[in-house]
């Protein structure tokens, strides 16, 4: 396996990387358009590397040289398959859609510094590793890369204290939780004698009784600093606290990739290397998924602020997605990306609303502040009122298709009962999402809500009208988004 | 196949017009929007038939520059437009529903102008349509009541018009693809879907109480379907796809069908709505405005009950059978217990729901009567019921219009100032209790007889239904329309205007021929109901009916006779 091969299957990595210390370089300049010149050219460095993930001559040697689509590089430290491109592809619109909407947001809140896309663009790069990553190592530096620039993100408006006060959170529960994962990876190294994902697959089913047991808690501790990251519950806390404190541009980041990433880093190690032990992590992820459900669904009910209401539906979400993996079938990893993909979009698309808004030097934030949103502002009300219906799973919108998958997956696995708190949750789930609803159409704006003023920057409008008209049309057009998830799948699983 | 797609240019042209209405017509008020200080007037304006300029006027007058008279002129054009526009789309849907039920032939039984493509081919999800004589009754229904609605809207919804037009055909839509769905999960989608513009009518337009009520709404059917969304998943997953025609020939396991029935059950009887799931009906029909309140009782509410027929009976007979008791001893209660609180109320549009939950409970029974008379019966009594009880709520909205209260004690002597109005509303009070004569009757009557054939005493108990309906509806009649006027503004009412005259004359005009003529409705539908019965009865394995085709054609023709008698004239 010769470099040229390696440089071919990581080429959007690196394509990322280097545009992205062109970014960071490139934000030297004293100039005052500087930030947005930036912006501009971070959105295009991702557009970039997302050509370059499906670029055709790339693709094309890909195929040639393996049967199974999925191509090794560095010494198998990093695989290109269907799934790889699947979860990138959605890391790096999101990622897109964020800096879209970011600028106009740190301009009013006077922190609009060059070094934020290069951050975003190296979360991102971080993420890509991530769900490339085909050795513990690979793993744990991928995600090292993207939570160390999230960290610094969260912080971002340094001399705000709730802003520090969630970097500092967020960093120190992070680098707990990269701890426990490190112990995880040194425990399953310990019991396996390997890091390489394709031989702890043929090693951890061979394993004697107590090996596997060894094994058994290095899992656990990797599931639980996974679980960190994707804020499933027992380890969510940070959630709502890191979302209220950090700049929302960053919440609106925080809230869309950086799950996938982590939720498709969970599939290719569970799926993968341990997929022959699945009963085993099975039952891990069937206690996170209906406790962040019903954590989610019913913590959301009791918050005020609209990002800490964000944050416990995140949290819901993840559980509904997590459903998915709990089957540990085919089946169960398609609904979880076919979830996931269309969470992102509905999670942007509502951030991008809460972006579009301002007070007088101040933004929306409590809940109160939208009421009569649709008297003072309709189009975006009825951006708000789809996503939020879309969120709470009911149909003709995208988040009910999303759910109906899950459900199919988690029936088909004689999971009836996880299905059925499921629903359960979601019914719950539908108050705090309605609320918003009612109080935008039902209610007359506050005095606070009144002074609000949308924006009429380009880059959001553009961001909520696409994500809201894709909450829609998704019901006439579901397919491609599906077909998608199964390639993707079958790629997982083909090892 | 010139009938190809005629279900789904039905189901999906108000949708249409919604979006048409939303991109082109220009509201930058949609009645109030464009001022902050928006204090909707609700000043009682005598006539309310041309409705809109004036709560707008209202909104728009806080300025006098001549920006803003401008403004306000635009505002009331684009009020207007928006009107026009949704009664020409509902009534080219009506019109559309008419063609459809040409094409219906009802001479066949089974699906017709069925539609199928591919929908979802990754999940074995299919778009098929298709109405029978059951379904066909339905889709009328929607097409009907709608036009009526945006009439009555016209009058009685001052605010954002623009913004509640397009949630009622966005509503029309959502219905017809109920009642023509032959795919679960687009049945689902279509069935959930109607959620969305309810709450939006209920809770925007709607009276005091109405965040309350579009909550309660909302959260109750919500919680309902999504039970049912489970089934539909467990179901298609056991027969491999999610279209209904081929799921109706299959049988579940019986532990299973138990529990699918169950969660189906947790949906149709919030929706029916059935005692004792009945309580987000008083206020939500109470609350929402008469348009709403009409869709809610015209249309919404046979959801359940179709659900019943359609799911319960033809997918899960076993099961069906198996809860017969429980569906008997629920109905009865909704009956006997919707009556007598019906005749405790003091509010018109919440007397009228409970009688609607008394009504549903005669649906039921006939439905799980599973004889013929009983299941022509609940047919009949949910169109029936669709129209009396939707004329209903549209009388009471005409007296709200120009009283703003729907307090019957506030009312009295009503008959001496309007006495076009009071003919009406006897018509449909007589139609509500079930007089002979009108299409009350023919389905309380063979509901009553299919019961009285399983078993005398549930006749004897839902004939309290009868007795006591009678008594809350001529109570109702007596407070309102006649004795001393009390109230000095009642005497200042107006009559009937033109377009009031419009939305009740038709109604007035079904009722009446549906009680004289059952068999102009009954024709349609007595085959397909007469297969229904047939399958089940085969799956039942009772031979209690005959079911091959000769007696078949005999028992329909026997269980025509006696609506078809001349009712003794009142």
């Amino acid at each position: 396996m010769d470099i040229s091969q390696s440089i071919t299957v990581a080429m959007p990595e690196l394509t990322l990387a280097v545009l992205g210390l062109g970014v960071l370089l490139g934000g030297l300049s004293k100039r005052a358009e500087t930030p947005i010149a930036i912006n501009m050219l971070a959105i295009i460095a991702i557009g970039l590397t997302l050509i370059t993930v499906f670029l055709p001559a790339r693709l094309a040697i890909v195929a040639s040289e393996s049967q199974t689509g999925a191509m090794l590089a560095f010494n198998g430290m990093f695989r290109d398959d269907a799934f790889a491109r699947f979860a990138k592809t959605i890391i790096l619109i999101a990622s897109a859609f964020a800096l879209m909407m970011s600028q106009s947001y740190l301009r009013k809140e006077k922190i609009a510094h060059a070094e934020y896309p290069a951050l975003i663009l190296f979360a991102t790069l971080g993420m890509m590793l991530m769900v490339s990553a085909n050795h513990a190592l690979a793993l744990y530096v991928g995600l090292e890369l993207q939570s160390l620039s999230l960290y610094v993100l969260a912080a971002f408006n340094r001399d705000n204290a709730r802003s520090s006060e969630a970097g500092l959170k967020y960093f120190v529960l992070g680098a707990l939780s990269s701890g426990l994962l490190l112990y995880g990876l040194s425990l399953i190294y310990g019991f396996t004698g390997t890091l390489d994902f394709a031989r702890l697959a043929t090693v951890a089913g061979t394993l004697p009784t107590d090996q596997t047991q060894g094994l058994v808690v290095g899992l656990v501790f990797v599931c639980a600093a996974l679980a960190f990251k994707i804020s499933a519950v027992p380890f969510h806390m940070w959630t709502p606290d890191v979302y209220e404190g950090a700049p929302t541009s960053v919440t609106t980041f925080f809230a869309a990739a950086p799950k996938v990433a982590a939720m498709a880093l969970l599939a290719r190690f569970l799926y993968g290397p341990l997929g022959a032990i699945s009963e085993q992590w099975q039952q891990i992820m069937v206690l996170a998924a209906v406790a962040s459900m019903l954590v989610g669904a019913c913590a959301g009910v009791m918050q005020t602020n609209l990002k800490r209401l964000m944050a416990y539906s995140t949290i819901a979400n993840i559980g509904f997605a997590l459903v998915g993996l709990a089957t540990a079938g085919r089946e169960g990893a398609e609904a979880t990306f076919v979830y996931l993909a269309i969470y992102t979009i509905n999670v942007i698309g509502a951030f991008g609303v809460l972006l579009a808004l301002r007070g007088k030097g101040r933004e929306l934030e409590n809940i109160k502040d939208i009421a009569g949103l649709s008297k003072t502002n309709p189009a975006l009300a009825f951006a708000m009122a789809v996503f939020m219906f879309s969120l709470a799973g009911v149909p003709p919108l995208a988040g009910f298709f999303g759910k109906y998958i899950v459900f199919v997956a988690a029936v088909k696995a004689n999971m009836v009962p996880l299905a059925v708190l499921g629903v359960a949750a979601s019914a719950i789930a539908a108050f705090y999402y309605l609320r918003v609803v009612k109080l935008m159409y039902f209610d007359d704006a506050t005095k606070a809500g009144a002074e609000l003023e949308p924006t009429k920057n380009l880059g959001i409008r553009f961001v909520v009208s696409a994500t809201a008209l894709l909450a829609v049309i998704f019901a006439i057009w579901p397919s491609p988004l599906i077909d998608g998830a199964r390639l993707a799948i079958n790629s997982l699983l083909l090892g | 196949m010139a009938h190809s797609y005629l279900l789904s240019a039905l189901t999906f042209l108000p949708l249409v017009g919604a979006l048409f209405i939303v991109l082109f017509v220009r509201g930058g008020c949609g009645g109030n929007c464009a001022c902050k200080t928006s204090s909707n007037a609700t000043a009682p304006d005598g006539g309310g038939c041309c409705g809109g300029s004036k709560a707008t006027g209202g909104c728009c007058g806080a300025g006098n520059t001549p920006e803003n008279k401008k403004a306000s002129c635009r505002c009331a054009q684009s009020v207007k437009t928006a009107q026009l526009f949704a009664l020409a789309v509902s009534m080219l849907t009506l019109g559309l529903a008419g063609v459809v039920f040409a094409a219906f032939d009802p001479s066949q039984t089974g699906f017709q102008l069925v539609e199928r493509l591919a929908w979802i081919p990754s999940l074995n999800i299919v778009y098929v349509k298709g109405i029978d004589g059951i379904s066909i009754w339905f889709v009328m229904l929607a097409a009907l009541l709608t036009p009526i609605c945006v009439l009555s809207a016209i009058g009685g919804v001052k605010k954002r018009v623009k913004e509640f037009m397009v949630a009622l055909l966005i509503l029309e839509t959502m219905m017809i693809g109920v009642f023509t769905s032959l795919d679960f999960v687009l049945f689902y989608v279509f069935f959930e879907g109607v959620l969305i513009p309810m709450f939006l009518i209920i809770g925007i337009w709607g009276g005091e109480k109405r965040i309350y009520a579009s909550y309660k709404f909302f959260l109750y059917t919500f919680l309902g379907s999504v039970l049912m969304l489970i089934a539909i998943i467990a179901m298609s997953l056991k027969v491999g796809t999610t279209d209904m025609t081929v799921m109706m020939g299959q049988s579940f396991p019986k532990e299973m069908a138990l529990w699918l029935w169950m969660a189906f059950f947790a949906s149709f009887a919030v929706k029916t709505p059935m005692w004792p799931f009945h309580t987000w009906l008083p206020y939500a029909h109470v609350e929402a405005p008469t348009a709403g309140s009409v869709i809610l009782a015209g249309v919404l509410l046979k959801m359940g009950g179709y659900g019943f027929l359609r799911v319960s009976i033809q997918m899960l007979p076993e099961a069906s059978a198996y809860f017969t008791p429980l569906m008997f001893a629920l109905s009865l209660i909704a009956i006997v217990y919707g009556s007598l609180v019906a005749l405790a109320q003091t509010d018109m549009k919440k007397l009228i729901a409970y009688s609607s939950v008394a009504h549903m409970g005669f649906v039921t029974l006939g439905i799980f009567s599973m004889n013929r008379q009983g299941l022509d019966g609940a047919m009949y009594i949910m169109i029936s019921h669709g129209l009396v009880a939707s004329a209903l709520f549209l009388g009471v909205g005409v007296v709200y219009d120009r009283m703003h209260t729907r307090d019957i004690a506030r009312f009295g002597g009503v008959a001496s100032v309007m006495p076009r109005y009071a003919s009406f509303f006897m018509v449909f009070t007589l139609a509500a209790l079930g007089l002979p004569g009108t299409s009350g009757f023919v389905g309380e009557f063979l509901a009553m007889q299919g019961v009285f054939e399983v078993n005398t005493w549930l006749a004897f108990f839902a004939a309290f239904g009868v007795v006591l309906g009678a008594a809350y509806m001529l109570w109702l009649y007596r407070r309102v329309f006649y004795g001393e006027i009390k109230h000095e503004d009642v005497r200042g009412l107006q009559d009937l205007c033109v377009r009031e005259k419009a939305m009740l004359a038709p109604l007035a005009a079904l009722i009446l021929a549906m009680g004289i003529y059952p068999l102009c409705v009954q024709t349609h539908f007595t085959k397909d109901i007469g297969k229904l019965m047939a399958e089940y009865n085969s799956r039942i394995g009772q031979i209690g009916e005959n079911i091959s085709a000769e007696s078949l054609k005999d028992t329909v023709r026997l269980s025509l006779v006696p609506p078809s008698m001349p009712p003794p004239s009142p």
